[in-house]
């Protein structure tokens, strides 16, 4: 797998730092951007699941 | 001053009277207040608060019951409608990072056996689109015919405005209960929505009532609205009179207008849930998204003791709820039996 270079909540690069807030939103949403490319992903929220699915990087998964 | 006594102490004449005034219309004769006494209920002190979910709490034992409703949603088509309800991120008018996904059948199952594991006795489909198309409406009578096979619990659906025939179609599938929330006010929701009118809304709402189907009618509050305007709210769904109506806090969204708006204090939030409940007191009050941040653990706990008698448990939409085994504790440490399946309330 690749290195993480962004933010799953804002999409931006983690390098440089500020995204303390967007951690915080982590909590209670799934991540919206894949972590190694910055595409927006297809995300399907169930009751008590989530799944990311990246077209470059594949599916993440709640854990 | 954190004791009840001091709290009653300190409250205003006001309070005193509109309290006293809701005792014996609402608890007494089960008589919801009209929108003048609402707005005075809104308006009440926060010294008053205590003694208002009390209240609240009261009226809703005394014609609900005990039990509370549980209930778990999810999305068969997100992302990508073409309305502009200015504080979703489904709307695929915002720059929201919201993409359009459906969930197949075999998921839609899935996610109705995680619902019925938790306890809930009521799964809603919900669809972000202006209406359902024939497509959507395929899918679901498929969904919910897969759904009825393998799982016992109550189907669900919230697919926007409807036709008469998607009425029929929908009550010939065996859907329990159809969603579709006013969202605001009246005379606040030119603010909200600009792509259909509160009166389409208003419509479709009648003729659900109308179709044996039980009405679910909700709203978000914390958009920026009035006191009079949320008054205004509970008022018209008390003269809609639907089963339920869930109660929405703004979860403000990134990317939609309304992505900028702060938190409602949880308060307001709290005076809200009682105030609702004196409005419309044989109602099932229920929690629906916002509510983690709005009021968190302690007022989560605070609004089951002040009016609400059903929650939204695990996950909404789009994003993450509580863990169910979180929300089924408080309810037993509460002391509050969870509704069983074909039971009402």
């Amino acid at each position: 797998m690749s290195e993480t270079l962004y933010c799953g909540h804002c999409g931006e690069p983690i390098a440089g730092g500020g995204h303390d807030a967007c951690a915080e939103r982590l909590r209670m949403e799934p991540p919206r951007f894949c972590t190694h490319c910055q595409r927006r992903m297809t995300v399907q929220v169930t009751p008590t699941s989530w799944t990311a699915r990246c077209v470059e990087h594949g599916v993440t998964s709640s854990p | 001053m954190s004791t009840a006594a001091q709290e009653t102490a300190e409250t205003t004449a006001e309070d005193r009277d509109i309290l006293a005034i809701a005792r014996e219309q609402v608890l007494e004769r089960g008589v919801p207040l009209t929108e003048d006494q609402i707005l005075r209920v809104m308006r009440t002190s926060d010294e008053a608060l205590t003694d208002l979910l009390a209240l609240a709490h009261e009226v809703r034992m005394k014609w609900c019951g005990p039990e509370i409703e549980v209930e778990g949603i999810v999305s068969i088509k997100t992302g990508g409608c073409p309305e502009d309800c200015h504080f979703c991120s489904q709307s695929g008018q915002f720059t929201s990072p919201v993409r359009s996904v459906w969930l197949n059948v075999p998921e839609l199952v899935k996610a109705a056996e995680q619902t019925a594991a938790t306890g809930a006795s009521e799964f809603c489909i919900v669809a972000a689109v202006r209406g359902p198309d024939e497509r959507l409406m395929t899918q679901m009578r498929e969904g919910v015919k897969a759904i009825k096979a393998a799982v016992d619990i109550e189907v669900a659906a919230s697919l926007g405005m409807l036709s008469q025939e998607q009425v029929d179609d929908l009550v010939d599938m065996g859907i329990h209960r159809y969603n579709h929330n006013l969202e605001a006010a009246k005379s606040f929701f030119p603010q909200v929505v600009t792509t259909h009118s509160w009166e389409e809304r208003w419509e479709t709402c009648l003729m659900v009532r109308e179709s044996g189907m039980e009405l679910c009618c909700g709203c978000l509050v914390g958009m920026g609205e009035t006191v009079e305007q949320r008054a205004e709210l509970a008022a018209q769904l008390g003269e809609l009179q639907p089963d339920e109506v869930p109660l929405n806090f703004l979860n403000p969204r990134p990317g939609t207008p309304f992505g900028d708006l702060p938190l409602m204090e949880s308060s307001e939030a709290l005076r809200t849930i009682a105030a609702f409940r004196l409005a419309l007191p044989r109602t099932i009050l229920r929690y629906a998204g916002g509510r983690e941040l709005t009021l968190g653990d302690l007022g989560t706990r605070d609004g089951l003791l002040g009016g609400i008698n059903a929650v939204i448990v695990g996950n909404y939409l789009t994003t993450l709820g509580r863990d169910p085994k979180e929300d089924l504790k408080l309810l037993e440490d509460l002391k509050m039996p969870i509704k069983a399946l074909s039971s009402s309330l």
